[in-house]
């Protein structure tokens, strides 16, 4: 079953045509990297996904139900983590997930869980505002999975982030692919993360798909790793283009 | 069966609740700084204090008031200048000084300009002459009671005064009785203009709104739990305030309380329509305090906290009293003060009630989630 179908997508801002017809497909329990530099629309074209942007034409269909008709439905079953959330820094770890946890109607056991699971155990009584820059993406990561998300959208989690805390970070995602329940939209300008995590990457730029497929797929002789792909297809490297994302 | 703990409108209104009593700054202003403000200005209105002028004198030749000055003023040196006092007592008014210093013109009109001195008192062909802003009370008071001094320097106002003055000691009549209930509105007003707008502009610009309603949260829970938590706590405010005034000064609550409990409640519904409306759009901190400045600061001035809106020219008056600021504030006070009841808040809590609720709805049909 098809978790989520996105049909000829345009979004554009003003002047900035951010995504430009995309059509992509995604199944039930795969790990999908959307990878691509600053300002390509990988952001745009989640946060569509996520049901918080409207298309300007298009389709989005989230296990064949539209966002228009079907949003409390499909909030309930997704879970996401935004690019920059800052949480209320008056509030403990523990307060914010159980804030969080009673909007889908769950409890202190689900709250112990997440935090076990994000290793966040020493830190639950901490206010949010003296966590570091890995703490506050492992909350957000938390909140994100506190209603079992069938479906999980995470906007570039590790941008920012030292060598170590990314790597914690992917621990917590490996977990979760391994339980095989979640569909996982990543966006990442790095490729080691689109590498070492995702099933399927899809290279994003200017607002388009420029290739997609399993890793084994996109590689060949003239492009041995995903850098190199990148280039042969753009004529730059990732992060060459430093503009914020849309 | 659920927990109430996992209820999203108990956990919203504690969370808010938790925030805004672990925020010092919010407890300072909202509490602490209200009962400072009501203590200083209760005390310096309430006790008997001396009033003082200060009069420049720029003489060319002796007159009559230099003569009377060598009978009545002590002299004394301060800071190398001569500086001669003479003190009026009275009972009743309160003591009046009077500082009398010798400068040249220039000198005297500087002082005028910093607001150092009220009078200045030059003569021609030996009588006083007094120069004086006439627009100015402070100075004008300083001139008809000096004038009144030089004319019959033995007697103080109250004795010269055609009738007998019989000070009045009824309650509701000192300035404290007229400034606390304008205190109790000015905060309900405050506290929720930064209260409820504040925190949604700076949560819209953490992206924090946008987080939220990516969940099944109930839009109408946030808000309520926002308002809700910021009733409570200008209900607490209000209830420290009174403490203190009904301690310090003896402040009473003459009219029905269930009427003021019922204009209280349609204030707070006014100021959180307004709130709303303010930060329906906005996601830059900046611009929202703009905007919060921009509703508070003309009502502060204007809808009688501080000082009578009598004051203000007639034409403006009626403009006033439309003020949402200005409702609350009567009415409070006439409950306090001259006893008020349900009939005589009736219109206000209705129009207070009903301009909120039109803010409110206004408010969320152009409200920014994101």
């Amino acid at each position: 079953m098809l978790q989520i179908e996105v049909n000829s997508v345009y979004k554009s801002f003003k002047d900035v045509q951010a995504v430009q017809g995309i059509s992509l497909a995604i199944p039930s329990g795969e790990f999908v990297a959307l990878l691509g530099p600053n300002g390509a629309g990988k952001t745009t074209l989640v946060e569509m996904m996520e049901g918080l942007r409207k298309p300007d034409s298009g389709e989005i269909r989230i296990q064949g139900k539209s966002w228009q008709k079907h949003e409390n439905e499909l909030r309930k079953i997704i879970g996401l983590s935004l690019q920059e959330t800052r949480f209320q820094e008056k509030l403990t770890v523990r307060e914010t997930l159980r804030l969080f946890a009673s909007f889908f109607g769950l409890g202190e056991k689900r709250v112990d869980e997440v935090i076990a699971w994000t290793g966040l155990e020493s830190k639950h009584q901490s206010m949010t505002g003296t966590l570091s820059g890995g703490q506050r993406q492992r909350l957000a990561l938390a909140v994100a999975l506190l209603n079992h998300p069938q479906i999980l959208f995470l906007d570039e989690p590790t941008t920012g982030l030292d060598p170590h805390s990314r790597l914690d970070l992917w621990k917590i995602l490996k977990s979760l692919k391994d339980s095989g329940e979640t569909t996982l939209i990543l966006t990442t300008h790095y490729m080691e993360e689109a590498e070492s995590l995702c099933d399927h990457i899809i290279i994003v730029d200017e607002g388009k798909i420029l290739r997609e497929g399993r890793l084994e797929e996109l590689l060949n002789e003239n492009a041995r790793n995903l850098d190199e792909l990148f280039i042969q297809l753009t004529g730059k490297t990732l992060n060459e283009n430093p503009e914020k994302s849309q | 069966m659920k927990s109430f703990k996992s209820n999203q409108l108990y956990q919203l209104t504690l969370t808010q609740f938790l925030e805004t009593i672990r925020e010092p700054e919010v407890l300072f202003w909202g509490i602490i700084f209200p009962v400072l403000i009501s203590i200083g200005l209760g005390l310096a209105f309430t006790q008997k204090t001396e009033s003082k002028f200060h009069v420049i004198l720029v003489e060319t030749q002796p007159t009559e008031l230099d003569s009377l000055l060598c009978l009545y003023a002590q002299p004394e040196q301060i800071e190398g200048k001569e500086i001669r006092t003479w003190k009026v007592p009275d009972d009743i008014l309160g003591n009046t000084a009077f500082r009398f210093e010798r400068k040249d013109w220039h000198s005297a009109i500087v002082s005028l300009k910093r607001g150092e001195a009220d009078l200045i008192v030059t003569d021609s062909t030996g009588r006083m002459q007094y120069h004086f802003d006439p627009h100015n009370s402070q100075a004008q008071l300083a001139y008809m009671k000096l004038s009144a001094l030089v004319h019959s320097p033995e007697a103080s106002v109250t004795t010269t005064a055609a009738a007998p003055i019989r000070p009045l000691t009824l309650k509701g009549v000192r300035y404290i009785d007229f400034l606390v209930p304008g205190l109790i509105a000015f905060g309900i007003m405050s506290s929720i203009l930064w209260g409820v707008s504040y925190t949604i502009i700076e949560r819209r610009s953490q992206k924090l709104l946008r987080r939220m309603i990516a969940t099944p949260m109930k839009k109408s829970n946030f808000l309520f739990a926002l308002m809700f938590v910021r009733i409570l706590m200008n209900i607490v405010e209000a209830l420290i305030l009174f403490f203190f005034v009904w301690w310090l000064f003896d402040i009473q609550i003459q009219g029905n309380i269930g009427a003021l409990l019922v204009l209280f409640m349609a204030g707070n519904i006014a100021f959180t329509g307004i709130a709303v409306l303010v930060s329906c759009h906005t996601s830059k901190t900046e611009v929202g305090t703009g905007w919060i400045n921009a509703v508070q600061m003309p009502m502060m001035i204007l809808s009688g906290i501080f000082f009578s809106y009598h004051n203000f020219p007639e034409w403006s008056i009626r403009i006033i009293k439309l003020l949402p600021l200005t409702a609350l504030t009567d009415g409070i006070r006439s409950i306090f003060n001259e006893g008020a009841g349900w009939m005589e808040i009736i219109t206000p809590s209705v129009a207070l009630s009903v301009f909120g609720m039109l803010c409110l709805v206004i408010g969320m049909r152009f409200f920014k989630w994101y």
